[in-house]
């Protein structure tokens, strides 16, 4: 075929360099795009901006011209929702292909994705499905970390789950599992501190014993998040990790107590549903980082895991 | 079909000039004025133009949140219209139709 | 319910989780399933259905955002029933969830309580089609000094390549203005048109732009799309439409971006 009429530019421009920016000590929020205006218009932002990676998995068009321009000017975190590292089937390689492509086109400062699963057989549930804890499970969900990092070429942070009911084959506890993880593939971890206290709540244990417990020394990200309440079958309560609303209470004071702990490790707020205006948004990006600021002098900075 | 073309080469020459030389027009029209041009029965060029909504309707994102919203119920249901569907006054017989069916292409 | 795996089920017990976890996902008449319980010998009903909200609500939500237009025609209820209905028989398969809903439009035509509104399946393709184009591959359009440079004799063998987020979508029904009068929060007004009209969805940047074809325009394109020659195309359109406007309908074509570019790619005169 003889190409007689050749467009001005032909072809999309080439990628572009993106800065390295720094993440480490940052607070940061959710990108939704309907605060794009207001994020690219505010000079006074500082922190760091975490995106769905499946959002920009498309082939072009307004995500992929969203995501360059924030990550141009900020660090950008690119938190995966639904690999199935937490399942029992093989990852879906066709994924974990668009994922690799991804981290290679943002060089994001961090990545992440979820001790959960989400697809069975080829059906995809669009949720963050628990499972159990055992010796099987472990080396299974430890082959897939492995997979996954091989693939990039570089390690991932792994989120703890909210979860609503237990498997009685579990002869692991979620803290034990985790720093197994951890140990045995070399990922750093993202505490979602949110998810601790929803999940303590729901299954009666001491959210703070959870934490004391947890390999804190492994921690690269902390999300934090509001959430709902309802009531299980005993009528007693039941917290749904809605990220609907402001941080609770109780989970800022988790969230000193581990910023304490670990310094100021780069810090999330996820706001997914029921999106407020961005200066509300923001203030609750602002209330964390005033907490890692009066944290950071106890420490020495750059040491968050598994950042660029 | 013969590839032979029955518009000459004349026709086609003379049909790009003129809608090379029609360029002075122009912009899609924005979403107020695309429906009142279409109120209006009006055509601009290749048909009315509705630009303007990307920020309305981005599509689905992904989750990575629970709901408190209770929706997991069995199928029944109250039969319900509360939408818009009582102002359109288009007749639904689809057996009086000149055209084949809606064509989604490139695939 | 979900065919199991029969190689995951060999592995042993421990890996056979997804499968009796999904086994009531979809299916509220059934109990929670086996593999899970409530903590410290609570039920497991209530905590169940958590995961069951999340999943139903969420999908139907991803419906509800790709088909904006048709639940404002439907209303909020009756689409979320609707909805529902498609998310339990045609749950997504991809976990890209803006590919999800192709099957949508086919699923509304076929139900039973949208039999009253037979244009509605038109316009959820429209929408369906909005968002592909939304979502299509990045390239720069065709342009007028382009296609000035072709000499006039090469003219009618030439053929375009279709640019990524193009779409060409036929109805029998005003699927285009009762899509465009809805797509909004703006005021609907009464809706009268009768005639069938076709749209030419276009990206040729960053935004999504659906227009309504003129007579014979859709013919031009898809000929066009599907590799035929200018003069192809425009002959057909001409023997079907004999209102059909050239000239219109290239200049159209080039101002809404729906190319990238021509070549010398027709079979010789």
């Amino acid at each position: 075929m003889n190409e007689l009429a050749i467009p001005l530019a032909a072809h999309p421009l080439p990628a572009l360099r993106f800065p390295a920016h720094p993440i480490a000590g940052l607070a940061g929020t959710s990108l939704k795009h309907e605060h794009l205006p207001s994020i690219l218009a505010d000079e006074t932002q500082r922190g760091f901006f975490e995106v769905h990676a499946e959002n920009y998995m498309g082939a072009g068009g307004p995500p992929h011209d969203a995501l360059a321009r924030i990550r141009r000017d900020y660090p950008v975190s690119l938190h995966g929702v639904c690999m199935s590292i937490g399942g029992p089937q093989p990852l879906d390689k066709a994924h974990l292909a668009r994922f690799k492509s991804l981290v290679d086109r943002c060089e994001p400062a961090l990545v992440s994705e979820h001790l959960a699963w989400s697809t069975h057989n080829t059906t995809y549930f669009n949720d963050l499905l628990p499972l159990p804890y055992t010796p099987a499970t472990l080396a299974r969900v430890a082959d897939h970390i492995n997979e996954v990092q091989e693939a990039i070429g570089r390690p991932i942070l792994l989120e703890n789950p909210s979860t609503y009911v237990v498997f009685p084959e579990s002869t692991m506890s979620e803290t034990e599992f985790i720093r197994q993880l951890a140990q045995r593939t070399g990922c750093g971890l993202l505490l979602d501190v949110n998810n601790v206290f929803v999940s303590a709540t729901n299954h009666g244990y001491s959210a703070r014993t959870y934490l004391a417990d947890f390999p804190l020394n492994h921690v690269g990200e902390i999300h934090l998040a509001g959430h709902a309440s309802q009531t299980d079958d005993e009528g007693d309560l039941l917290l749904i990790d809605s990220h609907d609303g402001p941080v609770a209470n109780a989970v800022w004071i988790l969230y000193e107590i581990v910023i304490g702990q670990c310094g100021p490790v780069p810090t999330l707020i996820e706001w997914d549903s029921a999106i407020p205006d961005w200066p509300i948004l923001k203030a609750e990006a602002i209330a964390a980082q005033a907490i890692l600021d009066h944290h950071s002098q106890k420490f020495m900075p750059g040491r968050a895991n598994a950042a660029r | 079909m013969s590839t032979r073309s029955i518009v000459g080469a004349a026709v086609l020459a003379g049909a790009v000039t003129a809608a090379l030389a029609s360029f002075a027009v122009a912009s899609p029209l924005s979403e107020a004025e695309g429906k009142a041009a279409m109120a209006a029965g009006k055509e601009k060029c290749f048909g009315v133009a509705l630009a303007g909504m990307n920020d309305c309707a981005a599509g689905p994102g992904t989750t990575c949140q629970g709901t408190s919203t209770i929706d997991f119920q069995g199928n029944a249901w109250k039969f319900v219209r509360g939408g818009t569907c009582a102002s359109i006054k288009v007749p639904g017989d689809r057996n009086g139709s000149p055209e084949p069916l809606t064509r989604d292409v490139p695939a | 319910m979900q065919p199991v795996d029969q190689k995951i089920h060999h592995l042993g017990n421990h890996l056979g989780y997804a499968a009796g976890f999904t086994s009531a996902l979809l299916d509220p008449e059934q109990p929670s399933p086996a593999v899970v319980s409530g903590p410290n010998g609570k039920a497991a009903a209530k905590r169940y259905n958590v995961y069951r909200n999340n999943v139903t609500v969420s999908l139907i939500n991803a419906l509800v955002a790709t088909f904006p237009a048709t639940q404002r025609i439907t209303g909020v209820d009756f689409f979320r029933a609707m909805a529902r209905f498609h998310v339990r028989a045609t749950p997504p398969t991809s976990p890209l969830l803006f590919e999800y809903g192709h099957d949508f439009p086919d699923f509304i035509e076929r139900y039973e309580y949208a039999q009253a509104m037979p244009w509605l399946a038109d316009v959820a393709r429209i929408e369906r089609a909005w968002l592909d184009s939304y979502h299509a591959a990045d390239a720069e359009p065709l342009t007028p000094q382009a296609l000035a440079s072709i000499l006039p004799e090469q003219l009618a063998n030439i053929v375009l390549t279709p640019h990524p987020a193009t779409r060409v979508l036929r109805s029998r029904f005003p699927a285009v203005s009762i899509f465009a009068a809805n797509r909004s929060e703006g005021p609907v007004g009464s809706i009268t048109e009768t005639e069938p009209e076709d749209a030419l969805v276009t990206r040729p940047r960053l935004e999504v732009t659906v227009r309504h074809l003129p007579s014979g325009g859709a013919t031009f394109l898809l000929r066009l799309i599907v590799g035929e020659t200018l003069g192809a195309a425009a002959t057909a359109a001409f023997a079907n439409y004999p209102q059909f406007d050239l000239s219109a309908s290239i200049a159209g074509m080039i101002e809404a971006g729906a190319f990238t570019a021509a070549n010398h790619g027709g079979r010789s005169t």
